[in-house]
């Protein structure tokens, strides 16, 4: 992959050399604002696709029935069956709603307190909400530096605190934000101003280390400046090597954990020593798979224009079952669905007022229902909910097919895709990869090269090239002889007939 | 009409041609006889850089998008092709300028033709290449770039070989003018640039003054 992308790159090097020599300027490409949803080619062009996900309905607080709207600060939305929960922070409560039909949200509760024998019995900007297998129930209570365990009554059982460490400044105070619960009960958090990586807690409350820490970022012009031509004051004053903090966690079905950071430098992305997603399995190592043409860090165009600049904020990510991720970009309004494998499926949304249009730095918030997304946006206090529609679902349709064996019907739907949209490259992918598993080598050959797709395309191509050799081995054999055999025959001939006519005996 | 004259200028343009694939091989050797004993021929050189430039268009062609997939979009085929002529042809006059003041005894025309001459390695491998890429998997391509290189990598070294024969220059003099006419280049490549913003500038200032003067009269 990054050997391809190293390849495009020169090649458009030289064709800029190219252009210099022969003194013709060449016009810069301008990625003009193309329409609601989008994907890339295999050339980072922006493509215009068909709408894969349409607005069921923007459901402002009203509608949802609040009294008290939304607050401002409001983040972590977490949908756990039919039932939706939003930690809203500024007005300290814990909102759940029930879906109880397509357009139609019932408001089940509102929780302030709970019960249970503790000091403090409401919430403190909680920021974030997770329940477990087993019913019960942890919120980071930020402002009150904990993490509460409550049981499914909502009656206290136990609260995280501050992790008992050497390495952790004795002034900083603990403010928990985001949390993973796995099914054993095990607590994993992230805390403002604590940079080693997800603080991970035991069933039991004890507090067993740092997993998943981000490797530091530093060149090493910087290293020796900041070594050797700087006092200690200057130092002071600079920034510090230091990780990235994460900005947000999700667990997937499987018990990993998607991390996602959104305070990261272009550079750092573009050079591939920063990633804006992780996936982390128990140890702490990142098993994401990145087997497109590009990173997964949102959009590839980073420039400034349309009222935004620099990379994509990833702020949130959900995974759905079929190892389908989405993340939420709060710096374009945008969502990017990823395959398992790391390819993008398509993009959309914006910034605007529209329905399926998100305020500035907005959404900060997404889980899904189903292939349903719910996205939050808290400045102008709605909830969005997005189905996919019939494009979508089809291209959702055709990928669970191919993961559960169906191989001939996965290549029917990736064909239907591609009548509704012929500038997608996955669906030609798709189509040809359905052939491979068939064995209809020579007609994959085609899909696969039709989208530069080279690694499936030398699959196919060793089976082909197999077959062919099997098919035409008495041709390549005689061919073989013809080339060899023949020319020596000739010659032996043709010294043998010299020799005759050289001889002595016929020498009269 | 097939004159006699005919066929011995034709003979003559064979064997000349033929002698390509002998310089390829003895590159000291060659290039003295190339032009000390006039065994080269223009028609030879020009044919040479003819496959160059064909190889390279088939090559965008017909190799497997696996080895080299091509962006058709931005593809200019005079751009390309100048891309390969106009380095040479730069490459050509810096030099001969450079060591006509240095002692060199090649005459421009004969860089011409022995740069010219020294670009067969590149057609006698990149076209057996452009078959070959279309039988490989992406597992198998180190073969191929290998090869690759090492069809420019013998053409530069030949290009630098042939011109100390043709200068008659050491080893040592050879190198320091190869650099040299590099710089040459370069400075070619200023002044043209300047004198290409300097003319565009020119006509600008006519057309502008055109249009003003139209504005009046009408």
């Amino acid at each position: 992959m990054k050997k391809n992308f190293a390849k495009k790159l020169i090649k458009r090097m030289s064709a800029l050399l190219a252009g210099v020599v022969v003194l013709a300027g060449s016009s810069l490409t301008v990625h003009a604002e193309g329409k609601y949803t989008y994907c890339y080619d295999y050339w980072g062009e922006v493509q215009d696709s068909p709408d894969a996900y349409e607005v069921v309905k923007v459901f402002t607080s009203n509608e949802l029935g609040l009294e008290k709207p939304i607050s401002p600060t409001a983040s972590g939305l977490t949908v756990i069956g039919n039932y939706i929960y939003l930690c809203d922070t500024g007005n300290n409560r814990i909102i759940q709603w029930e879906r109880i039909d397509r357009e139609h949200f019932k408001l089940i509760n509102i929780f302030t307190e709970f019960s249970g024998d503790v000091e403090v019995n409401t919430f403190n900007k909680p920021q974030d909400f997770q329940i477990n297998e087993d019913g019960n129930i942890f919120i980071a209570d930020t402002d009150n530096n904990r993490v509460l365990k409550l049981d499914s009554e909502w009656n206290y059982v136990m609260e995280f605190t501050k992790p008992d460490d050497n390495t952790l400044d004795k002034e900083l105070v603990f403010q928990p934000t985001k949390l993973a619960v796995d099914s054993a009960g095990r607590v994993y958090c992230i805390a403002t101003g604590i940079n080693k990586g997800m603080i991970k807690y035991e069933a039991d409350g004890t507090f067993s280390g740092f997993v998943g820490a981000t490797p530091v970022v530093y060149d090493l012009w910087d290293y020796i400046w900041k070594r050797f031509f700087t006092t200690a004051a200057q130092r002071e004053k600079m920034v510090s090597f230091v990780p990235t903090e994460y900005s947000n966690l999700y667990m997937d079905h499987d018990g990993f954990i998607y991390a996602c950071s959104s305070n990261l430098k272009e550079e750092d992305l573009k050079s591939g020593s920063a990633k804006a997603v992780r996936r982390l399995n128990l140890m702490g190592s990142d098993i994401l798979i990145q087997n497109g043409e590009f990173p997964v860090y949102g959009d590839i165009y980073m420039g400034a224009g349309g009222g935004y600049s620099g990379c994509s904020k990833i702020v949130d990510v959900t995974a759905f079952d079929n190892d389908t991720y989405v993340l939420c970009d709060k710096e374009r309004g945008r969502l990017f669905v990823y395959d398992s494998q790391g390819r993008l499926l398509f993009a959309f949304g914006g910034k605007g007022n529209m329905d399926g249009y998100f305020s500035k730095d907005q959404p900060i918030a997404l889980d899904h229902m189903g292939y349903d997304l719910i996205a939050l946006d808290s400045i102008s206090k709605t909830l969005t909910v997005f189905t996919p529609t019939e494009y979508g679902n089809m291209i959702y349709q055709a990928i669970d097919q191919f993961d559960d064996g169906y191989y001939a019907e996965s290549g029917e739907t990736w064909q239907k895709v591609m009548d509704l949209n012929g500038n997608y490259d996955l669906a030609y992918i798709g189509v040809g990869r359905a052939m491979l598993r068939q064995e209809r080598y020579k007609e994959a050959l085609n899909y696969f090269e039709l989208k530069f797709d080279d690694d499936n395309y030398s699959k196919a191509f060793k089976q082909y090239r197999k077959e062919w050799v099997e098919d035409h081995i008495l041709i390549i054999f005689l061919g073989a002889f013809a080339i060899l055999i023949v020319p020596m025959i000739i010659g032996k001939i043709g010294k043998i007939k010299h020799e005759i006519d050289t001889a002595d005996i016929f020498k009269f | 009409m097939l004159t006699s004259a005919r066929i011995e200028a034709f003979k003559r343009y064979w064997k000349s041609f033929k002698f390509a694939f002998y310089c390829a091989t003895h590159p000291i050797d060659g290039y003295w006889d190339l032009t000390h004993e006039k065994r080269g021929t223009y028609a030879a050189a020009n044919t040479i850089l003819l496959l160059t430039i064909i190889s390279r268009i088939m090559k965008l062609q017909f190799t497997s998008f696996v080895v080299d997939p091509v962006y058709w979009e931005e593809i200019n085929i005079f751009l390309y092709i100048a891309s390969i002529i106009f380095p040479l042809l730069i490459w050509v006059v810096g030099n001969w300028a450079l060591t006509t003041l240095f002692d060199g005894k090649g005459r421009l025309g004969q860089v011409y033709m022995a740069s010219c001459y020294c670009l067969l390695p590149y057609p006698m491998i990149q076209f057996p290449l452009i078959i070959l890429s279309n039988m490989v998997t992406k597992e198998e391509m180190q073969f191929h770039t290998t090869l690759s290189a090492v069809s420019l990598i013998w053409v530069l070294v030949w290009i630098v070989l042939a011109m100390g024969q043709i200068h008659e220059y050491s080893f040592g003099k050879n190198i320091l003018f190869t650099v040299a006419s590099l710089f040459a280049m370069l400075v070619i490549v200023f002044i043209l640039l300047l004198f290409f913003s300097m003319i565009s500038q020119g006509v600008a200032y006519f057309i502008s003054f055109g249009k003003e003067f139209l504005f009046r009269v009408s």
